[in-house]
């Protein structure tokens, strides 16, 4: 991590404010019934993807210029591989469910 | 007399490097302990519709307190936020009251959080009960044990602080805790979107 | 106070294993007293087992795989032994000590022979090949080398204090749970697993840090040896799939130990979830064993046929697509589990399309030894052996790939047959390759040839003699771990199996007395300069063995054969214009100390002695709290000391020990002169 790295209160204070308001779109969401099923479900996880990446970039100060590249290519390894387990895990489960039905 | 200002920089100079390592390293841990959470989200996908004859999720979760517990999470980010930025300044004594405000958040979460958890087991919604409840208990508790060692994490570097000042190691460290901190926050923003708010609905 | 530790832990329930747990006491009281017979406990506390030292901590992780592999083997003996004579008979173990005896042979192989042995040599090559002075966290090396032996331990007092797993290495529920093995024994499994995995994760770390940032001056990842290559590879393997047999772990010994339903039968578990986690890890673990070997033939193979590696930038590419492609074919290990065709077939094309890179590389190296100048030494023997064979193994995992087939034979012995056929020669070879290569650089003495080339052909005869016999078993409907059979037909098949095993203990024991030969001849056969095969990379550019600190000052690379290159040059044996001073790490007691108190977590939790658990878990916390409190880990060897240490050896050099590299000039050079200047 580059320490010379641009850290200002502004910055922490911007990516709070973003968190607060991606925490708030889905709980109110889910606490009004504003939406359900797959509507529902589509915005919660595009809140929680746009919050990750609000966290990673005001927080953990990721910056594609900055960052050194080795560390970019294992988040970017971890997040590919991330989605081979979890989604073939899924995949595979969820067929096996349905054959078992 | 010059040999030994010698030696002392040829140690800083490897200490500067090895500090470095020590990130990066440090980098790489968190994406192995990415890997453990990534795979236990999916055990608890697999499992959470196998309530078997115990209380499902919507039975048993408490939105409010979930809120709660991500509000004190979130602000102790900012705090710790605020604590690095003082390190950089280079104020150890903003440093310690800052990580202090981020302890007591920290260990209100826990609080939060064994509450929940007593109050399920209570209610006979313990981790024996259900595949369901093993794999809530397990993802949720792995987390809050991770909070409980950055808790420690955060006495220790307090410590540090106090009696080594900012010192280059120090500073290396805080930034390594802060990193820990602000991943475990992003755990989090999983588990209450994929526990918590699909559980209720 | 001791848990559900009684009496009834010693195994008096028969004669064969009462025999285990005696011979397994009374060597570990013979080495205990061998060692205070030659008063050489202080010098082995503090020279080794406290140091941090990379090259000191491979020879032992070396020692550690060559000691379970005789225990390993002593179980495979047996089970062919068994099988060989249990015609519509019992043979002479009991079904439930021959369930243990093939869980832990598998267990041991798998995770305290191949996993020690590659790391061991990976520890004492690559740091310099790359030009480094150490590993990026020598400490932490020293903690992942006493978790892996801690974990080893636990498999070895499981032999004398109550029973090993019956549920096979791989343990699956509901088998495994709690319901149907109430013993100790899966729970042995459980923590040796689970203790050396935390030191393998650790291990993966370290490496991918130490590659990334020490290499020397001019070593882009364009220029690194193949051998550090796979081994970055595997780095980054074990650091990701390793997290998965953690994951696993924990969730069996939660639903064992504390009642959760992961995968019970009842009460919402999921078994297959069991087998879906551990394969995630259990694939990429076979290229973790594999790819390091790969990378040791590619180093001999370029240096005994004394010709540049052909094709080096596909070699790197392979190795990186089979990596990458390992994550994504683990479910060909449970095709049989019922998913539906959709998914096995892509599994199914995923493992086939591995074989695409792996056969890239069996070209390579055949190119590499095409027209070149073949030594016959006994790591390129083994690597020969390793590409003929290996082959026929890979042949027959395309042919598992496919599903259908893999329905008639999942189970059977022909399965058996196929992953011995990949891991004998692809990574045990490679290790044997490895072990006569890198020896000299280790001790400073080469090993006996004569006695590495038996070795050689005890293991290859015995090998094919011993899981030829099972392919054809296989097709014949036999499965696997079968304690007694009542078909007439399998018995001459499994003799001529039995006859292989011995064939290969006969392999065994050549190994010893080649270690023994060659330590009592060491004075005829000294590595003086430090580049006994007139090897390409850098690690022949230290001495043998190497210094503390291997390079006095840092090497600058500019070629991937960096240290053939600098023979060529001149540059090679050269005196810098002055040396500087070195920080090295120090020594620390908290390795083997952690070590100790992993052992006890791990035999706390398996006999529920829970105050013990407890107080080793705080004690490891208080551990690393000090370590992590400690700023002064470091020391300085003065740049007098280093220049005493390089002059002597320099002193020590003559023309005559160097070799000849006229032949390797570029045309029109003035040779005479170039082979001055290097002396």
């Amino acid at each position: 991590m580059d320490h010379s790295a641009e850290r200002s209160l502004s910055t922490y204070l911007t990516g709070f404010a973003l968190a607060v308001v991606l925490t708030a779109i889905p709980f109110g969401l889910v606490w009004g019934g504003l939406l359900t099923g797959t509507a529902a479900y589509g915005v919660i996880a595009v809140a929680a993807v746009l919050q990750v990446v609000v966290h990673l970039v005001f927080f953990l100060h990721l910056n594609l210029k900055s960052t050194p590249a080795e560390n970019l290519f294992f988040l970017g390894f971890a997040a590919v591989l991330i989605c081979i387990m979890v989604g073939g895990s899924l995949w595979i489960m969820m067929d096996l469910h349905h054959r078992m039905m | 007399m010059a040999d030994t200002s010698l030696a002392s920089n040829v140690l800083e100079h490897e200490e500067r490097q090895s500090l470095e390592s020590r990130e990066f390293g440090f980098w790489i841990y968190l994406m192995t302990d990415a890997v453990i959470f990534a795979l236990l989200f999916a055990t608890y996908v697999v499992l959470s519709q196998n309530s078997a004859a115990g209380p499902t999720s919507k039975e048993v979760f408490d939105l409010r307190h979930t809120a709660g517990e991500t509000v004190l999470l979130l602000l102790s980010s900012l705090t710790f936020g605020i604590a690095t930025i003082s390190m950089v300044a280079g104020k150890g004594g903003r440093v310690v009251q800052w990580l202090f405000v981020t302890l007591l958040l920290g260990l209100g979460f826990l609080a939060m959080e064994l509450i929940e958890f007593r109050g399920m087991i209570q209610e006979g919604a313990g981790p024996d009960v259900s595949g369901f409840l093993s794999a809530f208990f397990t993802l949720v508790g792995t987390h809050g044990l991770h909070v409980a060692f950055g808790v420690i994490g955060i006495c220790v570097m307090i410590g540090q602080v106090l009696v080594k000042g900012l010192t280059l190691p120090v500073r290396s460290r805080l930034v390594r805790l802060g990193l820990f901190w602000h991943f475990l926050d992003i755990v989090w923003i999983g588990i209450f979107s994929v526990v918590y708010l699909p559980g209720v609905m | 106070m001791l848990g559900r530790l009684t009496i009834e832990a010693i195994p008096l329930y028969s004669w064969v294993a009462m025999g285990g747990a005696a011979v397994t006491v009374a060597g570990g009281l013979a080495v205990f007293l061998l060692i205070t017979y030659l008063r050489a406990w202080k010098v082995l506390w503090t020279d080794w087992l406290t140091s941090v030292d990379h090259k000191r901590i491979g020879i032992m992780y070396v020692v550690l795989a060559l000691v379970m592999l005789v225990r390993g083997f002593v179980d495979a003996l047996m089970m062919r032994a068994q099988q060989a004579i249990a015609l519509n008979s019992e043979g002479y173990l009991p079904p439930e000590h021959f369930e243990q005896i093939f869980s832990s042979h598998g267990t041991i192989m798998i995770f305290f022979v191949a996993m020690p042995f590659l790391t061991g040599l990976i520890n004492i090559i690559v740091p310099q090949q790359i030009g480094a002075r150490d590993v990026a966290f020598p400490f932490l090396n020293s903690v992942s080398l006493w978790l892996t032996a801690a974990g080893a331990a636990l498999v070895l007092v499981s032999l004398v204090i109550g029973k090993f797993s019956t549920a096979g290495w791989t343990g699956y529920p509901p088998y495994s749970g709690i319901e149907y093995s109430p013993g100790v024994g899966v729970d042995y499994w459980i923590w040796a697993l689970f203790v050396s995995g935390v030191g393998s994760t650790l291990s993966g770390i370290n490496f991918i840090v130490t590659i990334v940032k020490n290499r020397c001056p001019g070593m882009t990842y364009m220029r690194m040896p193949m051998f550090t290559w796979t081994t970055l590879c595997i780095s980054i393997l074990i650091a990701f799939a390793f997290p998965a047999l953690t994951v696993v772990a924990a969730q069996l010994a939660l639903d064992r130990t504390l009642g959760f339903h992961f995968f019970t039968n009842g009460d919402g578990g999921n078994m297959m979830m069991f087998a879906n986690l551990l394969w995630i890890w259990g694939h990429p673990e076979v290229y973790i064993l594999i790819l390091p070997a790969f990378g040791i033939f590619s180093e001999v193979v370029s240096t005994f046929s004394r010709k540049r590696l052909f094709g080096y930038k596909s070699l790197v590419y392979a190795t990186a697509c089979i990596a990458l492609l390992s994550f994504t074919v683990w479910l060909h290990h449970f095709f049989t589990m019922g998913s539906s065709a959709n998914v096995n077939a892509v599994f199914g094309i995923a493992t086939m399309i591995i074989a695409v890179p792996t056969g890239v590389k069996i070209f390579d190296w055949m190119f590499t030894m095409y027209r070149g100048r073949i030594e016959f030494h006994p790591s390129m023997v083994f690597t020969i052996g390793f590409m003929v064979t290996f082959v026929i193994g890979g042949v027959t995992g395309v042919l598992l790939a496919l599903p259908p087939a893999d329905y008639l034979m999942h189970n059977s012995t022909f399965l058996v047959a196929h992953f011995h056929n990949m891991l004998i020669p692809g990574a045990l070879f490679g290790y044997f390759a490895g072990l006569n290569y890198w020896f000299p650089k280790a001790f400073g003495f080469k090993l006996d040839a004569k006695w590495g080339i038996r070795s050689f052909w005890f293991w290859i005869v015995g090998f094919y003699l011993a899981f030829m016999p099972l392919y054809v078993l296989g097709f014949m409907g036999m499965s696997r771990r079968m304690e007694h059979y009542a078909d007439p037909n399998w018995q001459p098949y499994l003799i001529v199996a039995f006859l292989g095993a011995v064939c290969v203990l006969c392999g065994i024991a050549c190994i010893a007395i080649q270690l023994y030969v060659s330590a009592k001849t060491w004075g005829s056969s000294r590595d003086v300069t430090g580049d006994p095969w007139n090897g390409r990379t850098l690690e022949w550019a230290t001495s043998s063995p190497p210094a503390e600190y291997n390079f006095a000052v840092l090497p600058e690379v500019s070629d991937i054969d960096a240290f053939h290159d600098m023979k060529i040059k001149g540059t090679a044996y050269r005196a810098p214009h002055q040396y500087e001073d070195i920080v090295m790490p120090k020594k620390s007691a908290l390795g083997p100390i952690l070590g100790a108190l992993a052992f006890g977590l791990g035999f706390a939790m398996v006999w529920y002695i829970w105050w013990l658990a407890a107080l080793c878990f705080a004690l490891c916390l208080v551990c690393v709290g000090i370590r992590a409190s400690d700023d002064n880990t470091d020391y300085v060897i003065p740049a007098g000391e280093v220049a005493r240490q390089e002059n002597e050896r320099l002193a020590r050099l003559t023309p005559a020990d160097m070799h000849d590299m006229r032949d390797f000039l570029p045309r029109g050079a003035a040779s005479g002169s170039v082979l001055q200047g290097r002396v």
